[in-house]
């Protein structure tokens, strides 16, 4: 018999059905509705203490990069994406890479790094999941919290990635396509955060922000549009793999006039990731807790 | 296994057959607890005494909804622990073994925002937090950070977030697990002031001097099975010894002493652990001075003697034929 099935078993003979999840129901009670909102307001608190450490390793990337591509080299006469022109298109295209760049590397900053320490010798995850709610939805509180981060990361980074360009960047904003893309790119990197930091052994850490978030950033369409990635066929189908394609494609669409993936393929794939990595996340974290 | 000593009142804690097997990839799998049987009492303080590796952890693990039974059922305050795992935490509080304090927190926002997720109110939580550090003498320390606790305010700390909720059953697991003597004194007294509060308490040990002091009854645990359950005092006198002789042979000829200690009239048990050779005599004041004549007659040289009442670990010994500490 598998896990799954003896604890079918077993709740078939406490009366009570099987339902999936462990304490997962229609509505959950009050109590964890109020413990749910306590561990956020928690996480907010900890940001709060911490907000000058949260606030540095939020700009310090986007603030270099933009400085140097966005103003140095153009001022040097050493352009990226060309002169004239091919510049504005480049700081133009920038911006919105910059700030899927902040939402991921933030939601993962946000919810990989604390999960190192809390699954780490102490297990100070312990004291989290002895608080009255279901561990799955601890675990989608991390989520949440991890979103909560990366959505004022990317504020954060607009002025940066608006002003500093020594080139102007021509924003043209849909609304619609940001107030739907933004909140599906932040769960997304906080999904993200959860699956990496419950699949991957806490020790591992440090090597996974070297070997997959950096790659992640540098092929994520950030620095240019997947567009023009028509040059270079392979890389292009290639790069699919990368949930970063889709935030800063997205963000490219809401607001920018540079073409951008299809819609359909950017919300197709945003909801689809997001769900996947939730889903990878929260059994990752269940399985690590339960013994 | 059924104990005689079965509670009859309305247990708060009760196990039946309750079994964890760890599968293993490489190796035989382990059963680290083995059909476990036992209830609680309201108001007692419970102690699993044995050696690491008896199982005391897991069974903790899995009455606190942190470890799946493999097979058999577990009731904490009439609920099935695994069945409804959020109202069992409602209902306890749990001082593991290593610190789980919130390090990202002070010592006061650790205990308030416990409260939080236990559902007080920001104000009712502030008031608990500020009451809690008085009476458990945190009170100087509200501002400090987890890291600068000393080991024994680190574990008063997570006593004083455990007991915040007003649990009916406090789970402590080694409590006093590295502690200097001191500190360990110290815990010793909040735990009996808990127990005069009626705090339920199940604490797991392998510190017989601390189930002997602090419990009202004791399961000795060894390989996932209770090998014995009473009160201490019922425990120490089904030795039917008044007295443990502790001899240490010269020459490190621990087996032999003791074989041959064990055709003395007048010893109920002899046992050779850790380089000493326990007897337990069933009258010391006329079975001592003989018992030396004994082992001098049999051409042993004793280079050190000591006696004391039989404690927990001379049961421990009787029942495994080996130290606590192994």
């Amino acid at each position: 018999m598998t896990t799954t099935e003896r604890r079918a078993a077993r709740r078939a003979e406490a009366g009570q059905p099987y339902r999936g999840w462990p304490g997962l129901r229609a509505s959950p009670t009050k109590g964890e509705v109020v413990a749910f909102r306590a561990l956020l307001i928690r996480d907010v608190q900890v940001l709060r203490k911490t907000f000058v450490a949260f606030l540095m390793r939020t700009v310090t990337q986007p603030l270099l990069i933009v400085f140097v591509f966005a103003y140095v080299f153009p001022k040097i006469g050493q352009g990226v994406g060309g002169s004239g022109a091919g510049a504005t298109l480049f700081s133009t295209s920038l911006m919105p890479g910059l700030i899927g760049v902040a939402v991921v590397f933030q939601g993962i900053q946000a919810v990989t790094i604390p999960l190192v320490s809390e699954f780490g010798y102490t297990r100070e995850i312990e004291d989290r999941v002895m608080a009255p709610l279901p561990i799955w939805a601890v675990a989608v509180g991390k989520i949440v919290s991890g979103a909560i981060q990366s959505g004022l990361a990317a504020l954060i980074v607009v002025p940066f990635a608006l002003w500093i360009p020594s080139t102007p960047v021509h924003v043209d904003l849909n609304w619609l396509a940001l107030v739907t893309v933004a909140p599906l790119a932040c769960v997304l990197a906080g999904a993200l955060g959860l699956a990496i930091g419950t699949r991957a052994e806490p020790g591992q850490i440090p090597m996974v922000f070297g070997i997959i978030v950096i790659p992640m950033t540098m092929l994520g369409a950030a620095y240019y549009p997947w567009e023009r990635l028509d040059a270079i066929e392979w890389l292009k189908w290639a790069v699919l793999i990368n949930p970063l394609i889709y935030i800063s494609e997205g963000f490219r669409m809401a607001l920018t006039d540079i073409p951008h993936m299809s819609a359909f393929g950017i919300y197709g794939a945003l909801v689809g990731f997001t769900i996947g990595l939730s889903w990878l996340g929260i059994s990752g974290f269940t399985k690590r807790v339960l013994a | 296994m059924s104990h005689p000593t079965e509670p009859t009142i309305e247990a708060v804690i009760r196990t039946e057959a309750l079994t964890k097997v760890y599968a293993s990839k490489s190796g035989p799998s382990v059963t680290a607890v083995d059909h476990l049987d036992l209830g609680v009492r309201p108001g007692e303080i419970f102690g699993l005494l044995g050696p690491n590796g008896a199982g005391k952890t897991t069974t903790v693990g899995m009455l606190t909804t942190r470890v799946v039974p493999t097979s058999g059922r577990a009731w904490v305050g009439g609920v099935d622990v695994t069945a409804d795992p959020v109202a069992t935490k409602l209902m306890i509080g749990v001082v593991p073994q290593v610190s789980t304090l919130d390090r990202a927190l002070s010592v006061w926002e650790n205990l308030y925002f416990h409260g939080r997720y236990f559902g007080m109110g920001a104000r009712e939580a502030r008031r608990a937090a500020d009451e809690t550090l008085e009476r458990f003498r945190l009170a100087d320390r509200a501002d400090a950070e987890i890291l600068e606790l000393s080991g024994g305010m680190a574990q008063r700390l997570m006593i004083a977030r455990a007991i915040l909720h007003r649990p009916r059953i406090l789970f402590l697991d080694e409590p006093t697990a590295g502690l200097d003597p001191q500190s360990r004194l110290a815990l010793w007294e909040v735990i009996g002031e808990l127990h005069a509060d009626g705090q339920t308490i199940l604490l797991t040990t392998h510190y017989m001097e601390e189930a002997d002091q602090l419990c009202d009854r004791v399961a000795i645990m060894d390989h996932g099975r209770i090998l014995a359950l009473d009160t201490p005092a019922t425990l120490k006198r089904s030795l039917g010894a008044d007295t443990e002789v502790r001899i240490t042979p010269d020459g490190g000829r621990v087996q032999d002493m003791a074989h041959h200690l064990e055709r003395f009239d007048g010893a109920q048990g002899v046992s050779a652990t850790d380089g000493v050779v326990r007897v337990y005599l069933r009258d010391g004041k006329t079975g001592l001075a003989r018992l030396i004549a004994h082992a001098d007659a049999g051409g042993f040289g004793i280079t050190d003697v000591g006696i004391t009442e039989p404690s927990l670990e001379a049961v421990f010994i009787n029942l495994t034929g080996k130290d606590l500490r192994e």
